[in-house]
């Protein structure tokens, strides 16, 4: 549905590059998707999608401070024309439990820090080993591992809860970690991998010819280059542990002394449904940390998933 | 009689607000908690727990589908004990209780006590697991038959031998009105089935732009079971409890001629466009209104007639009085005849899978008067229980103590929840979906049962 003539792109990217003769052929595509991405049509239909986007959120969060008769009887547009609000909703998430917000906080802090550097660093490793160490079956070995990411977790739950148990670790943080992260570190190595291959190996073997071991070469060479997609899986792992209500659910049940912050809130509506007018009030204070990590690390987000996952 | 002086320090124990900080002198300041025990103030003497013995150190932990706020209540009732024995009860509620019990049995981690709502699950996991689950022991089974009637008893029994008794109970046979309306337009609470249809014809003529009834059977997954306890309750009156329990058990087709019967009679009311949906539309709008709100209409003045259990009460504006003379009430859905008083309820049962000396001590406390005391000096509204030694007194709220009276009735004839006592699939699956069919797109009675007949599991 783009309605950009073609006629005056085209006009315009001549002109730029009459501007500026010496461009490379990439450069020349990139002002060309520049220019095309900024039109004003572009920009408009982008202005557009972003506030449909926001509407249902928005919607959420003004339902989220409006009284229970309220949310039952109106929808939340007409707050606009008889404002009524009101923070019991909030307050009833945050002190309403016989255990404290803070301790649901802090749980789901505790499952979410581990259950993002284990596997990252393990997959650093083992990235750095797939890329540049040479060994026999090391294709047969990525394929395999990079196969691993089509088991769906689901069909491992029952086998490992049996495990877990077996070895006495149910019902502590170790069983979320560890499998948080059993359930990562296909997509982590497979990334990073990706990502160490597409560094120039004249880099790596310059760095060898200069005596450089696989240690330095690791730690100096590649580790300050994998910045991006380190961080951007970082967010991606992030996101997905603070969200999770399965895994959690599964192998800590509601134990409070380890359950996260996903498992109060679905327990929220209460045993039959009656406390439902909760549940914005309750979407919003778990929004808030995920939203916060994402603003703050969102370029790296965009810029290294894609220098990871698309070679070319 | 000797109070208590002491105070664990327990965080646990401590953020269960209430009880202990009323009783003693000496509160740790750690009561983060909330307010839902705030009114408790219960009394009790340790003389009376000392048949329990001193579990000192020892833990038990219970694993259950009652969640906040309702179990702030529950932990509040456990504090006599915890005080007395010195055990300490770890409670865990979860609203995904009956999808994760399965799998911490099948894991080998079960919880030491479950509260499992339905009979029909507890002979599934019987069935399924026949180490895990704990039959009674003596102390239990002595509590259970002395306290309880035959039938409550009966359903916590497989094959002969008690697994489970009773804990919390509740009734199903209720029609909510508003009494402030019913007394503006001369109406009297009917006293047979023909009465209340002709109450409802009454309405229809008073109030041609008014629908009487309000009805509502969405409820996320298990959308249909509201329809189911209407469909049970019609055949209680209809084709009597016999017949009831021969249904139920599948001794008759589920499709039998009786239940048909039954059905249409249902249909009668929820499928009569002169009748619903008060406030909410058509026939139609029955399958998508949220069975925890459809009956809003009544003080709304949508409707004046909703079908829903003693728990409904929740389900009210808080500024709502529920009371005989308050905003919102419910009376006794009538039987054919004034003589003819069945009454079909609900409960869970307390299933132990430890043989643990403190696990058998607290399901005998469980049990016990003194619990189902403990817990109704604890709970302002929405729970009672079927234990004869319950001092009816202690309940709170008015509707509470009419489903107790109902419930010690004799001459009230009580049938537990049909579809909580079928297999899984017909119970908590294709009797709903059916009825969900039923109601919209509108499908045939016959056609509806015997589509549930065809589902039901071949062994």
């Amino acid at each position: 549905m783009t309605a950009i003539p073609p006629t005056t792109l085209t006009d315009r990217t001549e002109a730029d590059t009459r501007k500026v003769p010496r461009l490379t052929r990439a450069e020349q595509r990139a002002i060309a998707a520049k220019g095309r991405l900024s039109s004003p049509w572009a920009s408009g239909i982008a202005i557009v999608l972003a506030i449909l986007w926001t509407v249902p959120t928005f919607g959420l969060l003004v339902t989220s401070i409006r009284p229970r008769s309220d949310i039952r009887t109106s929808g939340w547009w007409t707050f606009f024309t008889a404002p009524a609000a009101t923070l019991e909703n909030y307050s009833e998430v945050l002190f309403g439990s016989s255990t404290s917000f803070a301790t649901f906080f802090v749980n789901s802090l505790v499952i979410t820090l581990p259950a993002v550097v284990i596997p990252i660093s393990l997959a650093l490793l083992a990235a750095y080993a797939f890329a540049w160490i040479p060994f026999r079956g090391r294709e047969l070995l990525f394929v395999a591992v990079f196969a691993l990411q089509v088991v769906p977790i689901q069909v491992t739950l029952l086998p490992l809860l049996q495990q877990y148990v077996s070895w006495g670790l149910a019902g502590s943080f170790w069983v979320v970690w560890l499998s948080h992260s059993i359930f990562a570190l296909p997509l982590a190595i497979y990334l990073l991998h990706n990502f160490m291959k597409d560094i120039p190996s004249s880099l790596v073997e310059a760095a060898r010819v200069d005596g450089a071991g696989h240690v330095t070469v690791f730690f100096r060479v590649l580790l300050p280059l994998l910045t991006p997609a380190i961080a951007s899986f970082g967010i991606f792992q992030f996101l997905w542990v603070w969200n999770d209500l399965l895994v959690a659910l599964v192998f800590v049940g509601g134990t409070t002394d380890v359950a996260p912050l996903t498992v109060r809130i679905a327990e929220l509506a209460g045993t039959r449904g009656s406390q439902w007018h909760l549940l914005s009030a309750g979407a919003f204070v778990a929004m808030v940390v995920p939203l916060v990590v994402f603003l703050a690390l969102q370029r790296y987000f965009v810029r290294g998933l894609l220098a990871g996952s698309v070679k070319g | 009689m000797k109070r208590i002086q002491r105070r664990r320090g327990l965080a646990l124990a401590a953020s269960v607000a209430g009880l202990g900080l009323v009783l003693t002198a000496c509160s740790d300041g750690g009561d983060g908690g909330g307010g839902g025990g705030d009114e408790a103030a219960a009394t009790f003497d340790c003389a009376d727990y000392e048949q329990y013995g001193d579990l000192e150190g020892k833990t038990v932990s219970v694993y259950t589908s009652i969640v906040d706020p309702e179990a702030q209540e529950q932990e509040a009732s456990y504090e006599p004990f915890e005080e007395c024995t010195r055990a300490e009860i770890e409670y865990e509620g979860s609203r995904e209780f009956e999808a994760q019990l399965p799998v911490r049995l099948e894991a080998g981690n079960p919880p030491d006590i479950a509260y499992i709502p339905q009979p029909g699950f507890l002979r599934s996991l019987v069935q399924d697991f026949p180490d895990a689950v704990q039959a009674a022991p003596q102390s239990v089974i002595d509590n259970a038959n002395e306290y309880y009637t035959e039938g409550w008893v009966e359903y916590g029994t497989v094959d002969g031998t008690l697994y489970a008794t009773p804990l919390g109970a509740n009734v199903k046979s209720f029609v909510w009105y508003s009494p402030s309306a019913f007394e503006e337009n001369g109406y009297e609470v009917p006293t047979t089935w023909q009465e209340l249809l002709d109450l409802t014809d009454q309405m229809v003529e008073d109030n041609p732009d008014i629908k009487p009834w309000c009805a509502g059977i969405e409820s996320g997954d298990a959308t249909g079971w509201p329809a189911t306890d209407w469909l049970e309750d019609v055949v209680l009156r209809t084709a009597g409890p016999e017949v009831y329990d021969q249904w139920v058990n599948h001794e008759i087709p589920f499709d039998d001629p009786q239940i048909v019967e039954a059905l249409d009679a249902v249909g009668g009311i929820l499928k009569n466009e002169d009748y619903v949906n008060g406030g909410l539309g058509d026939v139609a709008s029955i399958a998508s209104a949220p069975w925890n709100e459809a009956g809003n209409g009544i003080p709304d003045g949508t409707c004046f007639l909703h079908r829903a259990a003693n728990f409904y009460q929740a389900n009210w504006d808080e500024g709502l009085e529920v009371a005989e003379d308050g905003d919102v009430y419910a009376f006794y859905l009538p039987g054919e005849s004034e003589e003819d008083k069945p009454l079909l309820g609900g409960g869970e049962f307390v299933t132990a899978f430890s043989d643990r000396e403190e696990v058998q001590a607290f399901h005998a406390y469980l049990s016990s008067p003194q619990w189902a005391n403990a817990k109704a000096e604890v709970t302002g509204q929405g729970w009672i229980s079927a234990n004869s030694g319950l001092d009816r007194e202690l309940l709170q709220s008015p509707i509470d103590q009419l489903s107790f009276d109902l419930l010690t009735d004799e001459t009230y004839t009580f049938r537990f929840d049909g579809s909580d006592q079928m297999p899984g699939s017909v119970g908590a699956g294709s009797f709903w979906r059916e009825m969900v069919s039923w109601i919209s797109p509108g499908q045939d009675s016959q056609t509806t049962l015997s589509n549930i007949e065809a589902s039901w599991p071949s062994s």
